[in-house]
């Protein structure tokens, strides 16, 4: 019992991460309606930054402030610069655009850093917090830090004007450009969200699997898993799907398949999801009238 | 004086143009009706107007040329555009319609305000405020649409067929409210219908397309009495 609650405690830790890396995945869906293969790897650049500037004596939450920042610009300048002419094409020239910033990214960050693997520090102390025996005090930290991003990411779409109108840009491009919203630059602030809120998902899970240029390629599987279980349309779906994804990995690795068919448990889930529910668990029912 | 001022416009999609050498204004304060059959044009003079589409001639809005200027930009100047299909941000509620229809105002006192305007207006809007627009019936949706515009507090509001689809009922609603906004605040309107009878009776000045061209303009009152305009668009 206590094992078993050791592992959905773990598995809520990693699930918090993959909540948010798909929730990354599903800004950019809902505003370009395609999958940004290289959020994980822009991710694993950020980590690396932070990892410099840990490595350069600045304090870790300075560090991560800083390169919360410095991706959430990089996600804008990206979106202008690369994603922008590609706006109209054809759908296989964005991906293909993806996934060469994929490649890019990883090659970059495997010429610079080396694929030796790297220790990532955590901000949270060594032993458990309150002497607790289920949960260590950096997967605690990782749930707390991960809800505060929801939290606060929600009460931004839903509250403030600015927003609200990324939502709308999203959503109905034409109506928004006739009151005013400008279009392109919502895009470029989603494009900055998401590459932030993907640079604090890497900073979180490098501690558990190392810092290398292919960290991220099991964890955007995971992310991409959750996206697809909660529905790719549907934040919520996402978030809730990223905590489901997460605690089935743990629970099914340690008493079903064993640790070494994890990965394959989020593409069951995958194709799984793929075959039975396409919308996903909370994908949206359309409901309109004409 | 013009409001709108639009000069030998040339506008289209592709390389054709839709509209050839087409002329016409908006006076301040004045409701102006484009009248027209399927196809005539008259959904791609209003888009020319807003910046959406390849156009070409000279477009004045308060005297500022915006025919090289962005859709978004325009919208600032003051041009609030009804389009057709009423374009509604469907996944969102009724309220977040209308706040989005404030989103380049600062001055959030005064769009408290608007927003229980618009819901005096139409009623139905405010029994339906939470409620995702998506599930709205059509003529709901029309009225959303015209308050989204409204709540941009603009100077000249483009009506792209308000009457489209929607119950005599509603329409005559919608046009007693366009009235009233017209008289009140001195928003003038740029309304294009196939709806000749209604439009007429609330222009001051209107004018025929036919394959994209002017045929007829005039006062509405002469347009109106206008023989083959009588035959072709009022029935009688």
């Amino acid at each position: 019992m206590e094992a078993f609650l050791h592992q959905v405690l773990s598995g809520l830790a990693t699930g918090g991460i993959y909540a948010s890396l798909a929730l990354a995945l599903v800004m950019i869906y809902q505003s370009t309606n395609h999958i940004n293969f290289a959020q994980g790897e822009m991710a694993m650049f950020s980590t690396y930054l932070a990892w410099n500037m840990i490595n350069a004596g600045l304090p870790y939450w300075w560090a991560f402030l800083l390169t919360v920042t410095i991706s959430f610009a990089a996600g804008v300048v990206i979106e202008r610069v690369i994603i922008r002419p590609v706006e109209n094409a054809p759908v296989l020239s964005v991906i293909t655009v993806f996934i060469a910033l994929l490649v890019i990214f990883n090659s970059v960050a495997g010429w610079i850093y080396s694929y030796t693997i790297k220790t990532f520090p955590s901000p949270f102390p060594e032993q458990p917090l309150f002497g607790n025996r289920f949960i260590s005090s950096h997967e605690l930290g990782t749930i707390g830090v991960t809800l505060a991003v929801l939290v606060a990411l929600y009460a931004f779409f839903r509250f403030t004007p600015l927003g609200l109108a990324m939502r709308a840009a999203a959503q109905n491009a034409t109506s928004s450009r006739l009151v005013g919203i400008r279009v392109g630059w919502m895009l470029a602030l989603g494009w900055g969200l998401a590459a932030a809120v993907g640079a604090i998902a890497g900073m979180l899970i490098a501690p558990i699997v190392y810092l290398e240029p292919n960290m991220m390629s099991g964890v955007l599987l995971y992310a991409f898993a959750a996206a697809l279980v909660g529905g790719i349309d549907n934040p919520f779906g996402a978030v809730l799907g990223g905590f489901l994804v997460g605690v089935l990995e743990n629970v099914v690795g340690a008493y079903v398949v064993g640790t070494e068919l994890k990965l394959t448990v989020a593409l069951v889930l995958i194709v799984g999801v793929l075959l039975v529910k396409p919308t996903g668990l909370f994908g949206r029912v359309f409901v309109t009238r004409v | 004086m013009a409001l709108l001022e639009v000069e030998n416009l040339f506008a289209g999609y592709s390389a054709q143009n839709v509209l050839r050498e087409v002329s016409f204004s908006v006076q301040q304060g004045g409701i102006t009706a484009i009248l027209g059959a399927n196809g005539a044009g008259k959904t791609t003079l209003l888009r020319a107007v807003s910046g959406m589409l390849r156009r070409q001639g000279s477009i004045r809005f308060g005297g500022e040329p915006i025919d090289r200027i962005s859709t978004e930009s325009i919208a600032r100047l003051g041009v609030a555009h009804v389009p057709d299909g009423r374009g509604t941000f469907l996944d969102m509620t009724t309220e977040e319609n209308l706040r989005i229809g404030a989103y380049s105002r600062k001055d959030r006192q005064a769009v408290a305000e608007d927003m229980d305007r618009m819901f005096e207006y139409f009623p139905r809007l405010k029994e339906r405020r939470r409620q995702q627009a998506g599930t709205l019936s059509g003529g709901e949706q029309q009225m959303l649409a015209v308050s989204r515009a409204l709540m941009m507090r603009p100077r000249l509001l483009l009506l792209d067929e308000p009457s489209f689809g929607l119950a005599p009922l509603v329409v005559q609603d919608i046009f007693r409210i366009m009235r009233g906004i017209n008289a009140q605040q001195g928003v003038s309107v740029l309304l294009v219908e196939q709806n000749a009878g209604l439009a007429l009776e609330l222009a001051d000045r209107a004018y025929v397309l036919e394959t994209g061209q002017v045929v007829l303009s005039g006062t509405a009152a002469e347009v109106g009495s206008n023989e083959s305009v009588r035959r072709a668009y009022l029935g009688f």
